[in-house]
């Protein structure tokens, strides 16, 4: 769009470019600033300095690329990206799935729609710490979940996920599901009351089972709102930190490490900046990786419409 | 835009405000400090309580969470240029560069007026004050870390007599497996870990190599035999810990006042669990310094800097509180209050427990090693706990985590 | 089997099920019945909890009914839990929260709806770019924006006045909203926008005139979104005030962080119920209008 409106601009050639739409530019000064001083600004500082020996405060000393090899052969950096796929990947495939069948279900006329709706929403309003605190303690095998089925007579029931370094990371995704689930069942939910009518009376005409006109219809035809559910839990899984922090503390061991904690604690605790802003400049590195596609995809989509 | 310069406005009249209402009552100096807990909290009003009885006003500003949450927290206050008017920080390196970049004040001239030379015990704390001859910081107590903490409970439940040394220990803790108990509570976080390991290096590589490689930074003698040996000993302790599946140090300290775990490795604050826990020393537990083989502790502790400020009346306040820190007064009711030792030689700590008493006495000795907190940066200390937590927790064998320990110390500042 | 209380704009779209108790419907209650177990647990433990005595705790499980009911915790949650040495408990932060929530929920939502309506109506070149910087700062861990941020509310004098906070929250918040409402005005016909354009109407008339009228749903959903972020965030309400102005979060961190001594989970319990207590209000309050919000302002990406 933008780009269709600017030829149409050049082609009727206004006699000043810069106040054309001088309200609009000047209304829009706020977040011009935004994007300009403090996220490009902040990143250009943080890449920047990401190069230098900061330690605990920030000192232009130029040391090349020695705080990335470092990282690159730190254990607990290669331990934490990987706990994050592992939790990125299953909490991405988690929530868009779960999500949308709650959706579906609470969008199949049920009685106490409000109710269930609410039910799957409120965790969205509490903080990180808060379900990070209250899953530890239902998790917790000596008077949690754990005890209680043992107390019904299930002597030998084991489920101890934060205290196994294998299973940790699926405690913390337990936690995240129940705490990010709501929204995306919102979002979803308001997609398919946007979805017509009478798509599903052709579908039925058609004889196509209520499944699969779900798989085969109705979901491309949500692709908008797959792609701003994406957005958002992507965004959460890549600043995962406070739950991590409430729930595990990153262990047992380094079982539950996550890239956002390996900067922090590097930054804070290390008090070693350089390092810290290495491991957030590859952070953002694999954001913009991940972004330029939706980017591409989203403004490509919305030109052709 | 015309919100924000509303802002600017409101934000100066503000502090305007609050700099004549300091003028009203005394001075009002805002101290941040991460003590939140009972005992601590109980310490921390010890200090409140002897400013506030000098007309002035202490403003407390506690954050909970230990170091790590309030350290970020402390120190952008103080580079945004809106400094409290004193801080906790661990002393040693933490606070160089704040002082290179002139961010805390010089209190040489307090140090000099009340003698801080001649008094504080062990010295090497107020080195870690120093830079270049000039004193920035009070020391205000002593935390050690080489302790470990024994449960009669559970020794007397297996019938077996409680160790006096880590030798002992590493005897009996087959027997007291057997018979249902864990021999060694460990909680699973890199910090503990690297306690427990210290500890035990200490006990076993013995003293010279320890401080071969704490303060010398010998890497090869951390890839010698004594530090095998350490590795080796780590490893087994690893093993008669692999049933201790909690985080916190408290719920470790918990099992072992609780009678299920035999022992603890962990610092002289863990005696304040135990003083809460009604338990007496000698007949509920055991606390064995230096793990009962080598009478020497390291002296880490706290201390408290004072961020520049430009309001001279604030600064000569600042000074004051500086000066009644490190008071003899202050100094027995806080430590009393805290379990910590003080940082001064000269007062009488009678009132201490078993605990504590040991602890001097090892103090009045001079078993005396430099802490952690002043031989590495944080960031070699983060690497190496970093590694124990990965050591701990998982099957890494002694010889790779050795290795990368070596690694680390060549590379350690 | 109709649900009396869904107005046009919320009916259910999908096909009617048959009869109440057929075997499918018997399928989709049970797995909803189960869902909401899992969501409601926690809630269920926190309440639960924070009735509970110290003793009782300690030997009994976490879901256990509370034996003999205690609002202790909750008094002392609210006004006698310590933190260092003030022991006033969550009460103190209450009133700061709010003073902070007020003048951030309603900066940031008064720039994000203009800059919404910046990008959907007046795009001019470049705007889509700043866009785009902005979706990519959504997912920039704050943590490490720290610094920088605290260098340049130092050099714009604002540090430690809860004005700075109001200018980080706004910063902030603006990823998100932003693409909220420029999603939505999006949504609004175009001829409508092009009338108005006819008559004459400038960039501030159309705004308040025909786009605030008609946004009442996607405000619903940026107050919603703002109130849960502003009230539930730490890390730049203690980095960026002082002990004076403390958010009631700090204090919440500050009851349930402490290492040392015994942990009151009743206590914590209770604090993390209060503190909670205003989203979740909002939330239970709020919950069709939000779902109408985010169909106006998410769907129509």
């Amino acid at each position: 769009m933008t780009v269709a409106s600017d030829s149409s601009h050049r082609r009727a050639k206004p006699p000043n470019r810069l106040f054309k739409n001088w309200m609009a530019k000047i209304a829009s000064l706020p977040m011009i600033l935004t994007a300009l001083f403090v996220f490009v600004g902040g990143t250009a500082w943080t890449i920047t300095y990401s190069f230098t020996g900061s330690r605990m405060l920030p000192k232009i000393k130029w040391v090349g690329f020695d705080q990335y090899e470092r990282l690159w052969e730190t254990d607990r950096w290669i331990i934490s990206i990987k706990n994050l796929a592992v939790y990125g990947g299953c909490s991405l495939i988690l929530t868009l799935v779960l999500g949308f069948t709650l959706a579906a279900c609470l969008d199949r006329k049920i009685r106490f729609e409000s109710a269930f709706r609410t039910i799957f929403l409120y965790p969205f309003a509490l903080s990180f710490v808060v379900t990070g605190l209250v899953w530890q303690w239902i998790l917790n095998p000596d008077f949690g979940l754990q005890s209680v089925v043992r107390g019904w007579g299930w002597e030998s029931f084991t489920f101890n996920p934060l205290n196994d370094p294998e299973t940790v990371m699926f405690g913390l995704l337990i936690a995240g599901l129940w705490q990010g689930t709501g929204l995306i069942m919102c979002i979803m939910l308001a997609g398919l009351r946007g979805i017509d009518e009478d798509i599903w009376k052709a579908a039925r005409v058609d004889g196509i089972g209520t499944v699969k006109t779900y798989v085969m219809v109705i979901i491309p035809m949500m692709r908008p709102v797959f792609i701003t559910a994406l957005v958002l839990i992507a965004s959460g899984i890549i600043k995962l930190y406070d739950l991590v922090v409430a729930q595990t503390g990153g262990g047992p061991g380094l079982s539950s490490e996550v890239p956002a904690k390996y900067v922090i604690e590097y930054m804070f605790r290390a008090q070693n900046l350089g390092q810290g802003f290495a491991a957030s400049t590859m952070m953002l590195c694999s954001v913009v990786i991940i972004l330029i596609p939706w980017a591409y995809l989203e403004f490509g989509g919305r030109k052709r419409g | 835009m015309s919100k924000i310069m509303q802002r600017l406005v409101a934000g100066t009249a503000l502090t305007a405000a609050s700099a004549t209402m300091a003028l009203a009552e005394g001075v009002k100096l805002e101290v941040t400090h991460w003590w939140t807990s009972g005992g601590e909290a109980a310490a921390v009003s010890k200090f409140a309580e002897a400013w506030n009885a000098t007309g002035n006003t202490w403003v407390d500003g506690a954050i909970a969470g230990s170091g790590g949450t309030a350290r970020p927290i402390i120190i952008s206050r103080i580079l945004g240029g809106d400094p409290m008017a004193a801080t906790q920080l661990n002393h040693g390196r933490q606070a160089q560069e704040l002082i290179e970049a002139g961010l805390l004040l010089d209190l040489t001239d307090v140090a000099e007026a009340g003698g801080w030379k001649d008094i504080v015990n062990p010295t090497s704390l107020l080195d870690a004050c120093t830079l270049e001859g000039r004193i920035y910081c009070v020391p205000v107590n002593i935390h050690s870390a080489q302790w470990i903490w024994l449960s009669h409970d559970a020794y007397e439940k297996a019938g077996l007599t409680v160790p006096t040394n880590w030798h002992e220990f590493v005897a009996s803790s087959g027997d007291l497996e057997a018979a249902g108990t864990l021999p060694l509570a460990m909680g699973q976080q890199g910090w503990q870990q690297n306690i427990a390991f210290g500890a035990i290096t200490l006990a076993v590589a013995g003293l010279d190599a320890w401080t071969e490689v704490n303060v010398n930074k010998n890497a090869d003698v951390a890839r010698g035999p004594e530090y095998t040996a350490a590795f080796e000993a780590a490893a087994a302790s690893r093993a008669l810990a692999a049933k201790s599946n909690v985080q916190d140090w408290n719920q470790a300290t918990n099992m072992v006042i609780t009678g299920q775990a035999g022992a603890q490795i962990m610092g002289d604050w863990a005696q304040g669990e135990f003083a809460v826990a009604g338990a007496v020393e000698g007949e509920d537990y055991s606390c064995l310094p230096g793990l009962g083989l080598n009478a020497v502790l390291d002296t880490g502790g706290d201390a408290f800097y004072f961020p520049v400020n430009e309001d001279p009346e604030i600064t000569a306040a600042q000074k004051e509180l500086a000066a009644l820190l490190i008071s003899p007064e202050v100094q027995v009711s806080f430590n009393l209050a805290k379990g910590s030792l003080p940082v001064r030689g000269d007062i009488d700590m009678s009132a201490a427990n078993g605990c504590m008493q040991k602890g001097l006495a090892i103090l009045a000795d001079g078993g005396v090693l430099p802490s952690g907190d002043i031989s590495f940066s944080q960031d070699t200390t983060l690497q190496i706990e970093d590694l124990m937590a990965q050591f701990w927790s998982s099957d890494m064998s002694a010889a790779d985590a050795q290795a990368a320990y070596a690694k680390l110390i060549e590379d350690a500042d | 089997m109709a649900d009396t209380t869904t107005n046009t704009a919320q009916e259910p779209r999908g096909p009617k099920p048959k009869k109440t108790f057929s075997r499918a419907n018997i399928f989709l209650y049970g797995m909803l019945i189960m869902v909401s177990v899992y969501y409601l647990l926690p809630l269920y433990v926190m309440i639960v909890t924070s009735l509970k005595g110290m003793p009782e705790i300690r030997m009994g499980n976490v879901f256990g009914p509370p034996m003999e009911i205690t609002f202790e915790p909750w008094v002392k949650a609210w006004s006698e839990a310590c933190t260092g040495i003030n022991c006033d408990g969550l009460s103190r932060g209450f009133g700061n929260s709010v003073r902070i929530l007020v003048p951030s929920v309603l900066m940031s939502i008064v720039i994000a709806s203009v800059n919404g309506y910046a990008l959907s109506n007046w795009k001019f070149k470049g705007s889509e770019t700043f866009f785009t910087i902005l979706i990519i700062g959504a997912f920039i861990p704050y943590q490490t924006m720290l610094y920088p941020i605290v260098i340049m509310l130092r050099e714009i004098g604002l540090m430690g006045s809860i004005g700075g906070l109001v200018l980080v929250h706004t910063v902030f918040g603006m990823p998100i909203l932003t693409l909220l409402f420029r999603n939505y005005f999006a949504s609004v016909p175009e001829e409508l926008f092009k009338a108005a354009r006819v008559d004459g109407a400038g960039f501030w008339q159309i705004y308040f005139q025909i786009m605030i009228p008609m946004a009442l749903p996607i405000f619903v959903v940026a107050i919603i979104l703002q109130v849960t972020g502003i009230w539930n965030d730490f890390l730049f309400g203690v980095i960026y005030t002082k002990p004076a102005t403390y958010p009631m979060t700090v204090q919440l961190n500050n009851i349930v962080n402490s290492v040392q001594g015994v942990k009151e989970y009743n206590v914590n319990m209770a604090a993390t119920l209060l503190t909670g207590l205003v989203p979740l209000v909002i939330y239970f309050a709020s919950g069709k209008l939000f779902v109408r919000g985010i169909a106006a302002g998410a769907v129509k990406g």
